[in-house]
């Protein structure tokens, strides 16, 4: 390969995990932040994607129906949520829940299956008009950093906040939040609701990049998200809020970077949804196979 | 005279609660059976029983953790016998037996303490610790002598027990709730580390004169500190003694004094088995 390809690959990985990296800092809140196993992304992903393209349509501003895009997302995580918090329904079956409703009402927003938005005014062909950024990887990339690093400063602040911080402590301990005064149930609902806002916030801007909205493109997002937050943990061992985040980051990209690979070895496109789920199986068995080589006791296998 | 004075500085009164647990059911449990109770505002309190008496369910029925069947809980004259438990926490703090419960494992020390800090006020979008804040968690870890003061950035999870229930209990008393509940909070430290958690324990409480209930196996411990002592069995109190009664007390008066007044034979051997092994007496 030469080093312009090289350069190439590279740089579109980072562009696609950036993009893809709003979806693993979303599914990082709800799995480690706040250890709620919330399986609504596959549902909250094509969400965003669907209102996004939807308002793109009808001749909204792109960086409004970005927003509603965000918007939208909160929604859905505000309802696994309350689902959750309110109905005490368990958070995987309140996730899969509203995954599964979402589905149709996606379908319902679009109006059809497909949804092209080739012709339409996007972030990207407004980026694209800007002196320099002419180049489609280019401004692909320069849209994806500059959106990147809003969010990444924006959740690195709230998440050192009062409420950021009881937020976080609900996942390492709801009894010792409680016991600080703090309602568990908001903070819950508040991290599920950000995290499918930042969710929706990828599916709208992947849906621009690529130019259409398909109600199935969300398929395989939470273990896409899992497994960009588990690299990104293995490679980065992060310790502090900054680097938790950017592992989040930096996983999504080493994770889009090994399909980008995979791709020009020759693999099929549809094969890629079973190496995910293979990335994920051997990072999450690894560390339990190390401990039972080493013999070390070992608690029974968690139910979620 | 004096039941007149004593009612007007209670501060937490139960009346006549009752708590059952598993109703209906064959393993029904009468864990507290009518309890009347007017805690005064500075009571440092320690509360005994065998296992089951209902020493623990009396502590998470004034938490708020759950309400009790019946009965009637006020502070300082506010009716709170419905309130849950993180409303209830805005004026009371709790260090339990077990130190993983008190903090949180994968956040700092500072961040630890600007959660407890913030107990019954309301969050906002501040950065939850400034060097003001900084100032104050210092001024509180000194005091424990682990040097903790300097460790604000260490992670809670990388401390041993004793630190942990060390720094629960700073946090538990840092926003000066009106209550202290203390559950068996050192019962499971190593004898040295038990004694600085029962020092600093006693120093706080003195100090602010925080209302306190303390939640104790050992019978020893509960002669020694507090200003009052009162005994559970199957779900009610059977003593109750104040400063005076219970100064020449030994451990076998307390037990002459529970069989009399349970009408049962003392049962629970684990605090007699070894009365002189009590934390600071023997071991330091």
């Amino acid at each position: 390969m030469d080093p312009a390809a090289v350069g190439r690959l590279l740089s579109f990985s980072l562009y696609e995990g950036l993009v893809y990296g709003f979806l693993a800092l979303g599914v990082y809140l709800t799995f480690r932040v706040l250890a709620f196993p919330d399986l609504t992304v596959d549902g909250s992903f094509v969400l965003g994607a669907a209102v996004a393209a939807v308002l793109i349509v009808d001749g909204v501003n792109p960086f409004l129906a970005t927003l509603a895009a965000l918007g939208a997302g909160v929604c859905a995580g505000l309802a696994t949520s309350l689902l959750n918090t309110k109905l005490r329904i368990p958070a995987l079956l309140a996730g899969i829940l509203v995954m599964v409703g979402l589905y149709s009402i996606n379908l319902r927003i679009m109006g059809r299956p497909n949804l092209p938005l080739l012709r339409e005014v996007t972030i990207f062909s407004l980026a694209s008009q800007l002196p320099g950024l002419e180049t489609r990887l280019v401004y692909q990339l320069v849209v994806a950093v500059v959106l990147a690093v809003i969010v990444f400063f924006i959740l690195n602040w709230f998440l050192r906040t009062e409420i950021g911080l009881a937020l976080r402590a609900t996942g390492d301990n709801e009894q010792m939040v409680r016991g600080a005064g703090v309602d568990t149930d908001k903070t819950t609902i508040l991290g599920v609701s950000i995290a499918n806002g930042l969710i929706a916030l990828s599916g709208g801007v992947v849906a621009q990049a690529q130019g259409f909205v398909d109600v199935n493109m969300g398929i395989g997002m939470i273990i896409m998200g899992l497994a960009a937050v588990i690299i990104g943990e293995a490679l980065f061992r992060p310790k502090g809020v900054a680097r938790l985040l950017l592992a989040a980051l930096g996983g999504a990209f080493v994770y889009r970077l090994v399909l980008s690979l995979a791709l020009r070895a020759g693999m099929a496109p549809g094969d890629l949804k079973l190496v995910t789920a293979a990335i994920v199986i051997i990072a999450l068995a690894v560390p339990y196979l190390q401990k039972r080589i080493r013999r070390e006791w070992l608690p029974p296998a968690p139910r979620w | 005279m004096i039941i007149v004075m004593s009612e007007n500085k209670s501060l937490l009164k139960l009346r006549r609660i009752s708590k059952v647990f598993s109703k209906g059911t064959v393993d029904e449990v009468r864990a507290l059976d009518k309890i009347d109770l007017n805690v005064n505002s500075g009571d440092y309190i320690a509360v005994i029983g065998s296992n089951g008496a209902g020493k623990t369910t009396l502590l998470n029925i004034i938490a708020g953790v759950y309400p009790p069947e019946r009965g009637e809980i006020t502070l300082n004259g506010r009716n709170i016998t419905r309130l849950c438990e993180y409303r209830c926490a805005n004026f009371v703090g709790r260090v339990y037996q077990d130190p993983h419960v008190g903090t949180a494992t994968k956040m700092t020390i500072e961040e630890n303490m600007a959660m407890a800090l913030l107990r019954g006020q309301p969050r906002g979008l501040r950065v939850a610790a400034n060097k003001q804040r900084r100032e104050l968690f210092r001024a509180a870890l000194t005091p424990l002598g682990l040097g903790l003061e300097n460790r604000l950035n260490t992670l809670v999870g990388t401390l041993s027990g004793g630190q942990r229930q060390a720094l629960a209990l700073v946090m538990a008393t840092l926003s000066k709730p009106a209550i202290l509940l203390l559950d068996e909070h050192i019962a499971t430290l190593d004898p040295r580390t038990a004694q600085i958690v029962l020092d600093l324990t006693d120093m706080i409480v003195t100090r602010e004169k925080m209302t306190t209930i303390m939640v104790t196996h050992n019978m020893e411990l509960a002669l020694r500190h507090g200003n009052r002592l009162i005994m559970m069995h199957k779900g009610r109190i059977v003593v109750d003694m104040n400063q005076a009664q219970k100064a020449d007390l030994t451990v076998h008066d307390l037990v002459v004094a529970f069989e009399r007044a349970s009408g049962e034979e003392f049962v629970d051997d684990s605090v007699l088995l070894h009365p002189g092994n009590v934390v600071g007496i023997s071991d330091l």
